[in-house]
């Protein structure tokens, strides 16, 4: 077989359907990645026309331009599509196209939940935009401070569109988070030890860790305020045992570390171009990689320097201040690392080279300001001014804006085969750079001058008029030179030439095919051992093509790829993947019907919604089974190997692992909440408690780890080749009993709208209960495909999934009833 | 701080321009990574936070409110949008968004409030602190000269924020002693 007939059929097991269907079918990561970068773009784009009014509305003092209530959703809104509906699903879009070409291999780990979650992205910052256009926009800043967000003080729908539509949004930064670990993990060309690694895909790892432990208090927070707004829980109100800054907590438990989840992909743009830019390789690769890793966890210590002016005790400011001053340090051996890089090699000063240096300038600034607010007594000062604006836009564009063009100036060649045309990007550069500057520039320093974010006007007898006035020229010359990039792209889309494969000259795998890549990705997946295996090897795509790689013979309609041992990268499995389906875009409906019917407060449709998305998550499964043992698969290059789905650790096992780390988290937020609840909030003991019963504690924990015992003993007699059932019908059987225990405790609480003790407690049964019919309706499904001849010694895979689940039940229902019951019996 | 900033940032521009200007003979990357990320990127960084951040807590420390014999406690209460003023020196008088203080002596705000966050800010008398429902926080300020200083709230709290304002109003001793003493209003 020759190149170009295994590219056609290669092609035909691989491509989307033709035309627009192909979008809403389409499960392929470029497809996905490219939608993603899209719709990110479009954000951008929405975000920046509302960041303009806000400057014209700034221009002059006594503006009488907008009013201010229109002015709060401008700025509301500003913050939130650019933090949630454009950084992060950038991100997501880049890595989503590029990381399986990066890696050598074909597709991500779960190519159907790659569509679901733009889908889920795309349905919620829809829904956003809508409340946008109908002027109902939400209007309490970005961050969302109860109670000013609560129900009493803000009971339009405005602050439910920003709950809904973020909780919305996030599904997809979860979903795009657990499938890049595994993918980075498992999915990768065999040989690519994790040294080997591209030093993008260790970036995306670490944030992809982060997200899993980042979002998650936010998605609590955004439950809590939600269900206090509908229903009356009082989570964040004084008067009633709760407290608006547990809000503040949770927020910022997410806040902070999402700077570092925008910033952590930009720097790994920024390693992966230097060195390109520098004719060299990346300067003390190890180190990079160490400082990523101390960055992420060191972000998770820093949260309260945004609270600082919240009457913390002086002790934990000291200690906080010291943290955020100690997380500098990483960053700096990042940026001189880089620049170390630049001095080994030869730098050139090609187009994406220049958004590079304007990166080092802006974000070296923003870095500074940081460090500067970082001391409390200055924080105390510029806190909640212009000067903080101006920080974090020099810290945010300066950090992810500025590398992330000059990632799309690097990798536009790669997508579109084409060599750029007219020096537009040159003259964009300059007015960006120019325009920001002076925009922030000028923020800082009437934020000195005391003026306040968020206001919507000012006297002119402040002297604020002139500098603003700059400013806003400023910014207006900056979204010139935006539209002009954009103009560049498109040109550069439509007319320019064919360029030649590789123009940089690049040594990492995703230019090691054709450009643009076909569907496939690789026609046979290469042998690595080192960690630029193109650079010295230009014959390489010609020898992928000709299929001297592994899995160099398409088979009929199968979507095939390796699953590799995460250390070693040694060849372990044959993946076969789902190919082009609805079913994501149908899940992401009624999952947004569920979403739905909380915004319009119709009820009656939330169940049905809810049943929706198990029948469809059952059908998703269920596509997957097989009837009869497919036995050891021929690799290529002389390898045989089990299919995924034939080994106890499938893919399903690994994408199990990550979603349970980001819901541990979940819970663990939420025991916090309560802790938090307990010794801070003010009203506290509630004049009612839960009435403790030693029969239900004994009863729970009982059947929570007979339960987990049981499914146990099944997975190994299903090994041992005798009927798992007897050991699968009790384990289903105390699951129904802890479904039953935790009705009791929702049941027998004291009335949850009183106390936030009772709220939480709430929120706890709710969290348990959703949980044991979550497994009970695995371990039913699992009896099912048992009965129907869907599982056997070999085809094993859903019994550790459901294991893994079962487990995770037991561990949450020991805590709950634990923290339920004990208060009430040791009082 | 605003010096050091800019001799940072020079440094670090300085560097990666003569990236592009220098010509320099090959070294190894062992050698490289001494230089630049043990030496620069560890040791400068670190060296250069460690000054900053003890700069940071021996200033904090200096602001921390210390008992005082001469102490005036007064009360803030914020609400949307306006702020009540209490005076323990004068019980059961109130002042809406004006302040009587004494001057030349340290005065501690307990700020709280009764609906959403605020924050208590008069920029020339000290740096800002939040009224939160449920929470009492207390603030040092002093003022060194008799006048009238201009205070605001800091933190974003609904439509009226821009114009949620107030006046600290510094009294000397005989005008404080006159105030106390329910003679002037």
């Amino acid at each position: 077989m020759n190149a170009l007939r295994r590219h056609r059929k290669l092609e035909a097991i691989w491509s989307s359907e033709p035309g627009w269907k192909g979008w809403t079918s389409s499960v392929n990561h470029s497809d996905l990645g490219r939608m993603f970068l899209f719709t990110a773009f479009f954000f951008f784009f929405v975000g920046g026309v509302l960041a303009m009014l806000i400057r014209a509305q700034l221009a002059t003092p006594d503006s009488a331009f907008v009013d201010a209530g229109a002015f709060s959703q401008f700025f509301t809104m500003h913050g939130t599509i650019m933090m949630f509906l454009f950084a992060i699903p950038a991100f997501e879009g880049l890595a989503i196209y590029l990381l399986p070409k990066m890696l050598g291999t074909r597709d991500l780990a779960f190519p159907r939940l790659t569509a679901y979650g733009y889908w889920c992205y795309a349905f919620g910052g829809s829904m956003l935009l809508v409340a946008m256009l109908f002027g109902i926009a939400p209007d309490g800043g970005w961050f969302m401070y109860p109670p000013l967000t609560g129900p009493l003080h803000s009971p339009g729908i405005n602050t439910d569109f920003w709950l809904i539509g973020i909780t919305f949004v996030e599904i997809s930064a979860i979903c795009a988070a657990v499938e890049f670990t595994v993918s980075i993990l498992k999915y990768r060309a065999p040989g690519m030890s994790l040294d080997k690694m591209p030093i993008f895909a260790w970036y995306a790892l670490v944030t992809s860790l982060m997200i899993l432990t980042g979002f998650p208090p936010l998605i609590l927070g955004s439950v809590l305020l939600e269900v206090e707004r509908a229903f009356g829980l009082p989570f964040f109100q004084a008067d009633l045992g709760g407290d608006s800054l547990l809000w503040q907590h949770l927020f910022w438990l997410f806040g902070h570390p999402e700077v570092y989840i925008i910033f952590l992909p930009a720097a790994g743009i920024i390693s992966t171009v230097i060195p390109v830019m520098a004719r060299t390789t990346l300067l003390g690769y190890g180190w990079i990689v160490a400082s990523a890793v101390a960055l992420a966890f060191l972000s998770f210590g820093l949260w309260v320097h945004h609270m600082f002016t919240t009457g913390i005790p002086h002790m934990g400011l000291a200690f906080f201040s010291a943290a955020s001053t100690l997380v500098a340090v990483p960053t700096g051996v990042q940026v001189f690392a880089w620049i170390g890089t630049l001095w080994k090699g030869r730098p050139e000063l090609h187009m994406p080279m220049l958004h590079i240096l304007g990166f080092f300038v802006t974000f070296v600034i923003g870095g500074l300001t940081g460090v500067m607010v970082a001391v409390v007594p200055f924080d105390w000062q510029a806190h909640d001014t212009a000067f903080i604006t101006a920080h974090l836009h020099y810290v945010l564009f300066g950090g992810f804006v500025f590398p992330m063009l000059a990632g799309i100036y690097y990798w536009l060649p790669l997508l579109s085969g084409r060599k750029r045309l007219f020096r537009l990007g040159e003259l964009a550069f300059a007015l960006i750079f120019v325009g920001f500057h002076g925009t922030f520039m000028a923020m800082h320093w009437v934020g000195l001058m005391g003026q306040r974010r968020r206001i919507e006007t000012y006297d002119a007898d402040t002297g604020w008029g002139v500098i603003n006035f700059i400013s806003s020229v400023s910014s207006f010359v900056m979204a010139i030179g935006l539209a002009m990039v954009l103009v560049d792209i498109i040109i550069h889309a439509f007319v320019a030439m064919r360029g030649r494969r590789n123009p940089w000259q690049a040594g990492t795998l995703e230019w090691a095919s054709m450009s643009p890549p076909p569907s496939y990705n690789f026609a046979s997946l290469p042998e690595i051992r080192n960690r630029d295996p193109f650079a010295g090897d230009p014959d390489l795509p010609n020898r992928l093509a000709k299929g001297e790689g592994y899995l160099g013979e398409p088979k009929a309609g199968r979507r095939e790829t390796l699953m590799v041992d995460i250390a070693t990268g040694r060849p372990e499995a044959v993946v076969v993947y789902p190919g082009n389906t609805r079913l994501p875009i149908l899940m992401a409906a009624v999952t947004g019907a569920f979403f739905l019917s909380i915004l319009l407060k119709l009820f009656w449709i939330t169940p049905l919604a809810l049943a929706g998305v198990a029948a469809l998550a059952l059908v998703w499964v269920w596509q997957l089974g097989s009837r009869t043992d497919q036995g050891a698969q021929d690799a290529g290059r002389g390898v045989t190997l089990p299919l995924a789905s034939e080994t106890d650790r499938s893919p399903g096992w690994w994408g199990s692992t990550f979603l349970l780390v980001a819901n541990a988290t979940f819970f663990g937020s939420l025991l916090f909440g309560y802790a938090f609840l307990w010794t801070v909030a003010p009203g506290w003991p509630p004049a009612e408690w839960l009435d403790p019963s030693w029969a239900e504690l004994g009863l729970g924990i009982g059947a929570a780890l007979v339960g987990s015992i049981a499914l146990r003993v099944g997975t190994r007699r299903n090994r041992n080749g005798t009927s798992p059932q007897l050991a699968l019908v009790p384990a289903l059987l105390a699951t129904v009993v802890t479904v039953i225990v935790f009705a009791l405790l929702l049941f027998r609480l004291p009335p949850p709208d009183g106390h936030a003790y009772a709220a939480t407690l709430f929120i706890l049964g709710a969290y348990g209960l959703a949980h044991a019919l979550l497994v009970g309706l695995m371990q039913g499904f699992l009896i099912l495909q048992v009965r129907r001849g869907f599982t056997s010694a070999r085809r094993q895979s859903g019994f550790s999934v459901v294991g893994l689940w079962s487990d995770y039940l037991c561990a949450i229902t020991v805590l709950s009833l634990l923290a339920a019951h004990l208060p009430g019996m040791a009082l | 701080m605003l010096i050091g900033a800019g001799l940072i940032l020079f440094l670090m521009a300085g560097l990666v321009i003569a990236a592009f200007r220098v010509r320099r003979p090959a070294v190894d990357d062992a050698r490289s990574e001494k230089v630049w990320i043990l030496g620069l990127g560890l040791g400068f960084s670190m060296a250069v936070l460690a000054a900053l951040l003890a700069y940071g807590l021996v200033a904090g420390e200096r602001l921390m409110p210390r008992a005082a014999a001469d102490l005036v406690r007064v009360e803030a209460e914020a609400r949307q949008w306006a702020w009540r003023f209490a005076y323990d020196d004068r019980p059961g008088y109130f002042t809406e968004n004006l302040l009587h203080i004494p001057a030349g002596r340290p005065v501690d705000v307990a700020i709280t409030s009764t609906d959403v966050v605020h924050s208590f800010w008069v920029p020339r008398l000290a740096g800002k602190l939040d009224a939160i429902p449920g929470h009492v926080n207390v603030l040092r300020i002093e003022a060194d000269a008799p006048g009238t200083y201009r205070g605001v709230t800091a933190e974003y709290n609904g439509e009226g924020y821009s114009r949620h304002v107030f006046t600290v109003e510094a009294h000397d001793a005989a005008g404080w002693a006159a105030f106390v003493a329910e003679e002037t209003p």
